[in-house]
């Protein structure tokens, strides 16, 4: 598939800017991020519109002041907030990327259930050593329920599908670059 | 003074012989079954798959899918107000809220003796002389704090429902204003010996000359559609009257049913001649059950004057016949597909169209399904021609319409207009003065300000299934679309991501604004996924569910923005408090172990 993409200005007398994009996955499966991965040869081509900040693929740590800020997985513990909180104050256009940050996904299937009950039975109930709720302060604590990242942040757009294929991103991603409404249409909009 | 429960050998094989050990009545047969159980326990559930040689799942997913089947007892006294906003209009939230302290009970609970239970539920059709609520599916209408004692009473007495006073479960009908069709009188058996004498062709040729379009809400032309089934390769066919009528505030089909039965029934035939079917089936929503000896008996009385049954009216080759399936609370089976699903005994969830149900319907074989009121209308057009009919109404909308009108004015019940009558006129004549809006059709039509009362009932300019909310001045209409964003959250199937999501989504959100935790953020999206939705839901529900916010803001804003924070966005739940469980489980205190309010 070819997409025709102007290169990004970022003002009249600047030259061309590439963006800066962030990639983060919270309480997710990295699914979306293999998907991301599918791009295959087009990453090249990604490579010379943007610039990767914190992401998977550079292993940057925080991420610094970006453009794009792309989130996978739900919200799930203390960790995924502050993630969360650091991509949205730090990205100018923040974008939900699958089920899981969509709508909370799998790892929601966990809401039915109380997280008191689920870490007594995963922790204490079970024979072997332990028998200990772990309390480290590293660790994150996990909050009541799993929740998409719009529940705790703002977020300007949604990719759907779990996880959304290649085509999908690399519609959504150029749409953004190039300055235009990001639109998915059938049959890449899809849910599953 | 309880009785005991009848074991499920006693209860379960006259119950499956009535229906025949068929699957397909299989939602009957869980109807039957719990009636007489109370609920549907995992050993009925697992019994009724053997016998009937299907797999426990299609039983499991049939109970879970219906709102009226219950897989936990319900008590024996199973109490649900309707909450349509017009019963909200009339104040059954403190009614419901009295009867919940009176047995001190939460919402849905079953009180520890087994005896009651206090719930919810969508529009029961009762909006014209509301509060209602249904006890063991028997209506109570025009509910006031002394009427919610005595039942409270009653329930407490232990007395069987069946010898309660009748006058608790007396359903009026509300005509105010009447023509052809609940106006003149109507001799059982004159249109379908018109019909007969005519012969099916010509009737169909008149039913097309009229221009008759469906009352159910699509408005497709009746003609065509019976033409079409009537061509339709096949041995069977069959008509099936949709009695499901379960939009909010609509309650027409009702009184039709209620009181013009031999009339809708006599449609039925009619088409069953037009088209070649000798098989009827009408599908009656749970919240009707009340009607149903009534029903039985009009059937009766017709098949003995011959109306009904084999070689009617002496024509010897034109047998047909009407069985009454009972829903069990799920708006979408009012769809038509979903509906015939249904029938099939199955959970109702919309097909896939095409193929339409006139040519692959009811068992995979040409359907017509109708709205009660076109059937009823069908009638007429057999008794006097297509032209005569015609000359009524508008161009594309011909002959008269039944409107259901509650909400805020003097003289709520069924008005009987000609398409094109202006919504003012509706107004003056049920008196209504100043109403700030009209919510025309339902939680899934178009909602209406002064400016708009100009407008006319019609398809080609205000469609409607039937339902005219009236809302007076002071009233809030933030409040309407959020019980309607309730509403199809509720209802909606599951079947499709954009309708189970979707609607979710909004429910929420119109919480939170409700809340006052609410910013510009939550609007903007609403109005997305209403778009959204409306593009690609698989069924209507889906493709209406976001009509009433994305009209309430439009024309109420005011009613939006002074609950919205004036922030760029706030979270939907309190993280601090969301991380106390894990908190406490781990025993920690530590700074880690909080979360600030901001980022
Ligand atoms: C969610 C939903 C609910 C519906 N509910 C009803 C209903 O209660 N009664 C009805 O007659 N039609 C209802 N319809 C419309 C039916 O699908 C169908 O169009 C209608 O029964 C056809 O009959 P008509 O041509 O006589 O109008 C509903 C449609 C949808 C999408
Ligand atoms: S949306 Fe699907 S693929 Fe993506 S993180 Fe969630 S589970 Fe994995
Ligand atoms: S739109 Fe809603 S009700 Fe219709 S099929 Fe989809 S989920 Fe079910």
């Amino acid at each position: 598939m070819t997409v025709s993409v102007p290169a990004p200005h970022s003002g009249p007398a600047a030259g061309p800017r590439k963006l800066k994009v962030a990639t983060a996955s919270l309480s997710g499966c990295f699914g979306c991020h293999m998907s991301l991965l599918d791009l295959d040869e087009r990453l090249l081509q990604l490579a010379e519109l943007v610039e990767f900040d914190r992401s998977p693929i550079t292993d940057i740590k925080h991420c610094g002041p970006c453009d794009v800020g792309l989130i996978e997985g739900s919200v799930c513990n203390s960790e995924n907030v502050h993630v969360l909180r650091e991509f949205r104050s730090h990205c100018k256009v923040l974008i939900a990327f699958g089920a899981c940050a969509v709508a909370g996904g799998l790892p929601a299937m966990r809401n039915g259930l109380d997280v008191g009950d689920c870490l007594k039975e995963i922790y204490c109930d079970r024979v072997g050593p332990g028998g200990l709720i772990p309390n480290d302060r590293e660790l994150p604590l996990l909050l009541d329920k799993v929740y998409p990242i719009n529940e705790v942040v703002r977020v300007d757009y949604f990719i759907p599908g779990c996880p959304p294929s290649g085509d999908a991103i690399w519609k959504y991603l150029t749409d953004v670059i190039a300055g235009r409404m990001p639109r998915l249409e059938h049959p890449m909009l899809r849910y599953d | 003074m309880t009785q005991p429960t009848p074991s499920l050998d006693q209860v379960l094989p006259p119950i499956l012989a009535r229906h025949g050990n068929d699957p397909t009545r299989l939602v009957q047969i869980l109807r039957d079954a719990q009636d007489q159980l109370e609920y549907l326990a995992p050993d009925t559930v697992t019994a009724l798959a053997r016998a009937l040689n299907i797999p426990r799942t299609r039983v499991e997913s049939c109970v879970e899918f219906y709102a009226f089947l219950h897989d936990q007892p319900r008590g024996r006294f199973r109490i649900l107000f309707s909450d349509n906003i017009t019963d909200r209009m009339l104040g059954n939230q403190a009614l419901f809220e009295h009867m919940l302290k009176r047995f001190h009970l939460a919402p849905g609970q079953v009180s520890e003796d087994g005896l009651v239970s206090v719930g919810l539920t969508s529009c029961t059709g009762m909006c014209d002389q509301g509060p209602a609520l249904l006890i063991n599916n028997m209506p109570i209408t025009r509910l006031t704090p002394r009427r919610v004692d005595e039942i409270c009473d009653l329930v407490q007495s232990g007395l069987p429902l069946a010898d309660w006073p009748s006058h608790y479960f007396k359903v009026e009908d509300n005509i105010r204003r009447a023509e052809v069709l609940l106006g003149s009188g109507f001799r059982s058996g004159d249109a379908l010996r018109a019909a007969l004498a005519r012969g099916p062709e010509a009737m169909l040729a008149e039913l097309k000359r009229s221009n008759l379009r469906g009352r159910g809400g699509a408005g497709f032309t009746t003609g065509v559609k019976w033409e079409l089934c009537r061509k339709a390769r096949a041995d069977i066919r069959y008509i099936v009257c949709n009695a499901d009528e379960g939009e909010p505030g609509t309650f027409k089909d009702r009184v039709l049913l209620q009181s013009f039965a031999e009339r809708v029934f006599e449609g039925m035939a009619l088409a069953g001649f037009t088209v070649g079917a000798r098989q009827g089936l009408l599908y009656l929503r749970a919240e009707y059950q009340y009607m149903m000896p009534h029903l039985l008996a009009v059937l009766e009385r017709m098949r003995a004057a011959g109306l009904l049954g084999r070689a009617i009216l002496g024509q010897v080759d034109f047998d047909f016949d009407i069985d009454i399936h009972l829903g069990a609370g799920a708006y979408v089976c009012g769809e038509e597909t979903a509906l015939i699903e249904s029938l099939e005994g199955k959970a109702g969830r919309p097909r896939i169209r095409p193929p339409f149900p006139v040519t692959s319907g009811y068992l995979g074989k040409p359907t017509v399904v109708n709205n009660v009121e076109t059937l009823c209308k069908a009638t007429e057009i057999a008794l006097h021609g297509g032209a005569w009919y015609e000359a009524q109404g508008t161009k594309q909308s011909t002959g008269t319409k039944i409107l259901s009108v509650a909400g805020d004015c003097e003289r709520p019940g069924l008005y009987e207009f000609p398409f094109g009558v202006h919504v003012s006129e509706v107004l003056a004549e049920c008196g209504a003065r100043n109403a700030i809006a009209v919510q025309v059709s339902g939680a899934s039509g178009m909602c209406l300000s002064p400016e708009e009362f100009g407008r006319r009932i019609a398809f080609e300019d205000v469609p409607t299934a039937g339902a005219f909310m009236i809302f007076g001045p002071g009233r809030d209409m933030f409040e309407m679309a959020l019980n309607f964003a309730d509403f199809f959250a509720h209802e909606s199937c599951g079947f499709c991501a954009p309708c189970r999501i979707g609607t979710g989504l909004v429910q929420k959100m119109m919480h939170k604004i409700a809340a006052g935790q609410g910013t510009r953020y939550e609007v903007n999206e609403m109005l997305r996924l209403r778009e959204l939705m409306r593009t690609t839901a698989h069924c209507g529900l889906g493709q209406t569910a976001g009509n009433a916010v994305f009209d309430t803001l439009q024309k109420f804003r005011p009613a939006y923005d002074r609950r919205l924070q004036d922030t760029d966005f706030i979270p939907a739940i309190d993280l601090e408090a969301a991380l106390a469980r894990a908190r406490a489980m781990a025993g920690r205190d530590d700074a880690d172990a909080h979360l600030g309010a901001q980022a």
